[in-house]
């Protein structure tokens, strides 16, 4: 009998495949079902946000690197202001800094709403996607009611917020965070009891904390394989210290881990969020009171020379940054999203370079999924958690 | 750990390199020699009172006018240590000296990012396994994130040739596939 010949196969998944999340082209090189080799493309959302930063005053600078990540726009500015504020040596107020934690944590919940949704109906739990984009709206009201903007709020200015909170914020934070732990429960009974999901993702997709640190890969990718590395616990800033919360870990390394870590962090994101609602007054100080950066309240524009002329100021040049650069780290839902700016002392930024978690996350892909099956891809894209915007920028 | 003394430890480690230590508000920051760029990380990772596991990115600066022109920024971090650190290596222009040696062997995690190095700021990376364009497309002329590329230009879509093959060509063709797949 004739020795059958067999031969690989190439096929091109993507750029327009509904589960890469965006637009990644990943080119598999298969035997049967098992994959040999993978590479990915990405550079399709490429927009130069960076380069185009470089033209923007300091201030204007803070839509655009929301626009970054476009799943958690308020971790990408709030590392960027953080980074701007550490150049310029200003330091918030406590409330701005429990407005800020409150903020973050809720754009982190709903960045892992959109996760699991988008998991689960990858894999094929597809009414997961309505229960998790359901509760996520009741976020995006929360987003347009503090700042007009469901998406890209620009709440998170160089020297504090925008402007105060409005009437009604605590009552729709409190309603939210009363609603949703029982919901986080029904998305367990639905997921984690799933037989067909535990089936689909347990033991896929299996990456060590060794290789984890080698391919940069920290953030709940790293957490899921044993590491306990969270840039709040690690390096706190903006007042985390002060915040009681533990940091979820699991030491299997495969697609359930990664899902047990993140469903585990919403638990924790809400626990801060309770902390920092009560923390926070209903009015109170909104920014720092750094003159140079913060424009003067629109009462004393109208009738103080000196204040009209700041305001002007600010809003025509803009204000300066020292000379210098700085780094600073903010635990996205991602994994390390960090801002690093140069400044040349000038009213716009030298350079502007995000750190993406999601590049990384893409770039390591091919380590975790050779040698699985086809059918496992989609598992493992979907539990590392990429955002194109946030990988192409 | 401030910079001299992460420098106090390296400078035994790595014969004949000269650190410097540069003015940071946030964490210690080094200049690198290039030459010296690899041993250096290799003692960063593998040496006991500094162990810094995680690269986590790699990106440039363009500072024209001045020479040498560009400064390469490694960002690492130690979790044992919960210590963070920059490297930076200074580059001319690609005329003059403007190679770096790839970190790959150390952090495998560097290939992308140095790639999006070369792809922006045209640096090269030597002994980098795959150094091709990344976020633009493979037929982009020029380095974007230069100081020196203008902000706003307008480029001709790119468009691909149609096929086109006569029907002796098609033939042909079909004929070939057919014997390669009997053999």
């Amino acid at each position: 009998m004739a020795e059958l010949r067999t031969e690989t196969m190439t096929v091109n998944m993507g750029p327009q495949h509904p589960s890469t999340h965006g637009v990644l082209r990943l080119i598999l090189e298969l035997d049967g079902e098992t994959i040999q080799s993978a590479r990915p493309t990405i550079g399709y959302l490429h927009t130069g946000i960076e380069k185009t930063a470089e033209q923007k005053k300091w201030q204007q600078v803070v839509p655009l690197v929301e626009r970054m990540d476009y799943l958690a726009a308020q971790s990408n500015s709030l590392c960027y202001v953080l980074s701007v504020e550490k150049l310029l040596g200003l330091e918030m107020p406590q409330r701005v800094k429990d407005i800020r934690v409150l903020l973050a944590e809720l754009q982190r919940l709903a960045s892992h709403l959109v996760w699991i949704g988008t998991h689960a109906m990858e894999i094929g739990a597809v009414s997961m996607l309505f229960y998790a984009i359901r509760e996520r709206e009741l976020l995006m009201n929360i987003n347009e009611l503090v700042a007009g903007f469901r998406f890209f709020p620009s709440y998170f200015r160089v020297g504090g917020l925008r402007e105060d909170l409005p009437r009604g914020f605590h009552e729709a934070v409190n309603a939210f965070l009363d609603r949703f732990p029982a919901k986080i429960d029904e998305f367990e009974g639905l997921l984690t009891k799933n037989d067909m999901f535990v089936r689909r993702t347990r033991d896929v997709g299996v990456i060590s904390q060794e290789d984890a640190m080698a391919w940069g890969l920290v953030g709940p990718i790293a957490r899921g394989s044993g590491s306990d590395y969270d840039v709040r616990k690690y390096f706190p800033y903006t007042g985390y210290e002060t915040y009681d919360f533990k940091v979820p870990t699991a030491t299997e390394g495969d697609v359930f881990a990664r899902y047990r870590v993140r469903v585990a962090e919403m638990r924790e994101s809400v626990k801060i969020a309770r902390q920092a609602i009560q923390r926070i007054t209903p009015t109170g100080a909104w920014a720092c009171n750094d003159t140079r950066v913060v424009p003067p309240p629109k009462d004393k524009v109208y009738t103080e020379m000196e204040a009209l002329i700041q305001h002007f100021l600010i809003y025509s040049q803009g204000f300066t940054v020292p000379v210098g650069e700085a780094y600073v780290p903010v635990e996205g839902p991602r994994g390390e999203h960090g801002v690093y700016i140069v400044s040349d002392g000038t009213n716009r930024p030298w350079r502007v370079k995000m750190r993406p978690p999601s590049f990384m996350a893409i770039q390591a892909l091919p380590r975790i999924i050779e040698g699985g099956m086809i059918a496992d891809v989609i598992a493992v894209i979907g539990s590392n958690d990429v955002v194109m915007g946030d990988c192409d920028r | 750990m401030d910079a001299p003394s992460i420098i106090d430890i390296l400078t035994p480690l790595v014969a004949g390199a000269a650190y410097e230590a540069a003015p940071s508000v946030d964490f210690a920051t080094i200049h690198v020699p290039a030459g010296h760029l690899l041993p250096t990380c290799q003692a960063l990772r593998d040496t006991p009172s500094l162990r810094f596991n995680v690269l986590l990115e790699v990106t440039a600066v363009d500072y024209l006018p001045r020479e040498p022109r560009f400064e390469v920024v490694y960002h690492l971090l130690s979790i044992p240590l919960r210590q963070r650190l920059r490297l930076k290596v200074r580059v001319g222009s690609l005329e003059v000296d403007g190679t770096v040696p790839t970190v790959q062997s150390v952090w495998p995690g560097a290939g992308w990012p140095e790639r999006e190095v070369w792809d922006m700021f045209g640096i090269v990376f030597a002994g980098h396994e795959d150094l091709r364009r990344l976020l633009l497309p493979e037929d982009w002329e020029g380095h974007p994130a230069r100081k020196d590329y203008p902000v706003q230009i307008r480029k001709a879509t790119q468009t691909y040739e149609p096929l086109e093959v006569t029907e002796e060509e098609f033939k042909a063709n079909l004929q070939r596939d057919r014997q390669r797949r009997q053999q």
